[in-house]
């Protein structure tokens, strides 16, 4: 289940339209007995829309985790999860994209890259943070090597632990952090 | 395992290498070489061992002393290709200047790193360089080795091309910088460790068992092999004898682990020519094993299962048989889509004679795993060392001469089919009894070496135990640390397309290279 270790700011009606998004999720990610959870049907008012109203165009950045996290994203784009059917989509450069999917803690190597690329990527964005290494939680943490959290250089929208979490877990956090740009996209 | 303990002067690494051992690949094969800043030693401060595989089961040991105040060796590479980036690791991580290394750059620690940091010594603290760099913060002094430059290419036609270390697609990050006229590679330079976490550094001072846990996230998907390591590493310092049963339920681990890859291998494979059924299906397999391992082991990646002393829970017989119908029905179908592929002139074009690693390349740079059975190096530690029970269990190392991406693709088949063979020869031989024991105090400051095969090839990893059960040194060599420096020497001569294919046919890891 997803953990938010920071809560979002979102109104009411974008709170209903958030547990119906997830919903949406949770109905396909349990009929092929992925969700770890059964969400209650009793909780909603309406039969669920498609979750969101434009596709979500999604860049990972690899900050220096072990590759586990790497190899959950992958595999969120296999035939059991295809991620493609709730309108998110992987593209090839941060200039495309509207959220970042950032695994690993941070290494002094990449440092220069992450922050290049978190600029290059166009307003409004967000950050999610997978894994407990880009959570500031793993186990290698803050050496003279790695810096041990994204929240330290960029500001993190949707932390989702794990290690690494699974590509239900991560498919929560994106549908958060998508609802978030939805909110940001309608300010503008 | 039986040690044999050669002492050689620091000027004199290279003569003694050549009179004391074989320079022969087959006799004499570099496992890995470990520095250390030990201040109590006799007649210096920094001592070199350099561990070399000489026959089953035996392992010799060059070792020599470089004093502080003068921190230089004689270097190795020049004669022996394979320790080259042992000593440049060596020479940033610690400060000891090898003399007469052909390629004395920066290896470990790029531009971010100010001068003169040796950060694995001893009296660097932990943490010593871990604040946040403001972005106005100025570019370091390029002085002396500092300089990172690429071998250049001039003529008529020739580009450059950099490619990372932030990629196109959802993989690690890494720096490939192509020489390129059209179509054609002339040069390739890979730039790795952008990943370099410290994970030695933190070892230092972990409780041995806490260090188990680390040992599993040096790589996400290699985790039993390096559990295993560092498990066999502790447990030969103590001489734990491990239960039966426990000794095949790692086999059975290693071997589930070397499944999932090997199926997720020929997947990335299939998608690395655009062949969108078979990397469709092979991912769709993969998945299945994973869940399976979740479901069945506990964890998606196996984390959590092999400890020091033994493993941490029982399997039943019921889920052994689940194991073995779930591996079996994979392998079926993974065997017909590689024959589907073969059947396929497109496909056959781009997999055959593409990436060619010739075989005096891979001994030279004493390369593991299936890329090294790929050009014809009979080297498994699983029967060269043999660990857990694979002394009991019955199988071939696979072998071909061809050394092209389609070689190392069949190869990936054939041990998968194999590992489906040992799994059941498993489940049927598996013994009653305990599946963990208790390793007891380690005596400090003694040391070894822990061997397992990976599905990228041996892991090594060196243990040094401190006092009060902590951990002194710990140096991680995996797989992809062996392989990654012949990557860039297949490039030249294929086209630039063909390129994420032959990376992917070597199926390195960049984490557990990088630490």
């Amino acid at each position: 289940m997803l953990r938010l270790l920071r809560p979002l700011t979102i109104t009411t009606a974008a709170r209903r339209k958030e547990r119906l998004t997830i919903f949406y999720v949770w109905k396909r990610l349990w009929k092929h007995g992925l969700a770890t959870v059964k969400f209650n049907e009793k909780d909603l008012a309406y039969p669920p829309s498609p979750p969101l109203k434009r596709s979500i165009h999604v860049r990972h950045l690899d900050s220096g985790s072990p590759n586990d996290c790497e190899w959950e994203l992958t595999a969120l784009l296999n035939p059991v999860y295809d991620i493609q059917r709730f309108g998110f989509d992987f593209v090839a450069s941060p200039r495309h994209a509207d959220m970042l999917l950032v695994t690993g803690g941070v290494t002094r190597n990449l440092e220069q890259a992450v922050r290049m690329t978190f600029e290059a990527t166009p307003a409004p964005k967000v950050i999610v943070a997978i894994g407990d290494d880009a959570c500031g939680k793993g186990l290698v943490g803050a050496t003279y090597a790695q810096i041990g959290g994204v929240d330290r250089i960029l500001p993190v929208d949707v932390y989702v632990p794990g290690d690494p979490p699974t590509p239900a877990d991560i498919l929560q956090g994106m549908v958060q952090a998508a609802l978030k740009f939805e909110n940001l996209h309608r300010l503008l | 395992m039986i040690y044999e303990v050669i002492r050689a002067e620091r000027n004199k690494l290279a003569e003694v290498y050549i009179s004391a051992l074989e320079p022969d690949f087959r006799k004499c094969r570099l496992l890995t070489m470990v520095a250390s800043d030990e201040p109590e030693t006799e007649g210096g401060r920094f001592v070199l061992r350099y561990f070399f595989a000489t026959g089953n089961e035996r392992v010799t040991v060059m070792e020599t002393v470089v004093p502080e105040a003068d921190p230089t060796f004689s270097s190795l590479a020049a004669i022996l290709p394979a320790a080259a980036w042992y000593e440049r690791e060596a020479q940033d991580l610690f400060g000891v200047r090898p003399l007469g290394h052909p390629d004395p750059r920066r290896l470990v620690l790029h531009e971010a790193y100010p001068d003169g940091m040796s950060p694995l010594r001893k009296d660097f603290p932990l943490e010593g360089f871990s604040q946040a760099l403001t972005p106005a913060t100025p570019a370091p002094a390029t002085t002396g080795l500092k300089v990172f430059t690429f071998p250049q290419v001039r003529g008529e036609g020739v580009f450059e091309i950099p490619v990372g270390p932030i990629h196109a697609g959802v993989i690690e990050p890494g720096h490939f910088r192509f020489q390129v006229m059209g179509d054609s590679i002339l040069h390739l330079e890979a730039r790795l460790f952008y990943t370099h976490r410290g994970v030695e550094k933190r070892a230092e001072g972990m409780h041995v068992l806490e260090g188990a846990r680390l040992a599993e996230r040096v790589c996400g998907v290699c985790s039993v092999s390096h559990g295993l390591s560092y498990a066999q590493a502790l447990e030969s310092i103590v001489g734990t004898e491990v239960p039966e049963r426990a000794l095949y339920l790692r086999s059975l681990a290693g071997e589930l682990e070397r499944l999932y890859n090997h199926v997720s291998d020929m997947s990335s494979i299939c998608s690395g020519i655009g062949y969108a059924y078979g990397s469709a299906h092979g991912a769709r397999w993969k998945e299945t094993l994973l869940q399976m391992n979740g479901r069945l082991i506990g964890h998606r990646y196996l984390r959590g299962f092999v400890i020091p002393g033994g493993v941490t829970r029982d399997l039943t017989d019921g889920k052994l048989e689940e194991i073995l119908r779930i591996t079996q029905d994979t392998m079926l179908n993974m065997e017909q889509i590689v024959r589907d592929m073969k059947t396929n002139n497109i496909a056959m074009d781009r997999l055959q004679g593409t990436g060619i690693l010739r075989k005096d390349v891979a001994e030279a740079f004493a390369i593991v795993g299936p890329a090294a059975r790929a050009s014809g190096l009979d080297t498994d530690a699983r029967r060269d060392f043999p660990y857990a029970a694979y002394r009991h269990l019955r199988f071939d190392v696979p072998l071909m001469e061809e050394g092209d991406v389609m070689a190392r693709l069949m190869i990936r088949v054939k041990e998968a089919k194999q590992s489906v063979e040992l799994i059941r020869q498993i489940a049927e031989e598996m013994p009653a009894g305990a599946w963990h024991t208790p390793l007891g105090n380690l005596p400090p400051y003694r040391s070894a070496v822990g061997i397992s095969e990976s599905p990228r090839g041996d892991n090594v990893h060196y243990v040094m135990t401190g006092p009060n059960n902590t951990i002194y040194r710990y140096r991680v060599r995996s797989a992809s640390y062996a392989n990654w420096p012949v990557v860039a020497t297949c490039a030249p001569g294929n086209i630039m397309p063909d390129f994420p294919l032959i990376n992917k046919s070597f199926e390195l890891c960049y984490a557990c290279c990088d630490r």
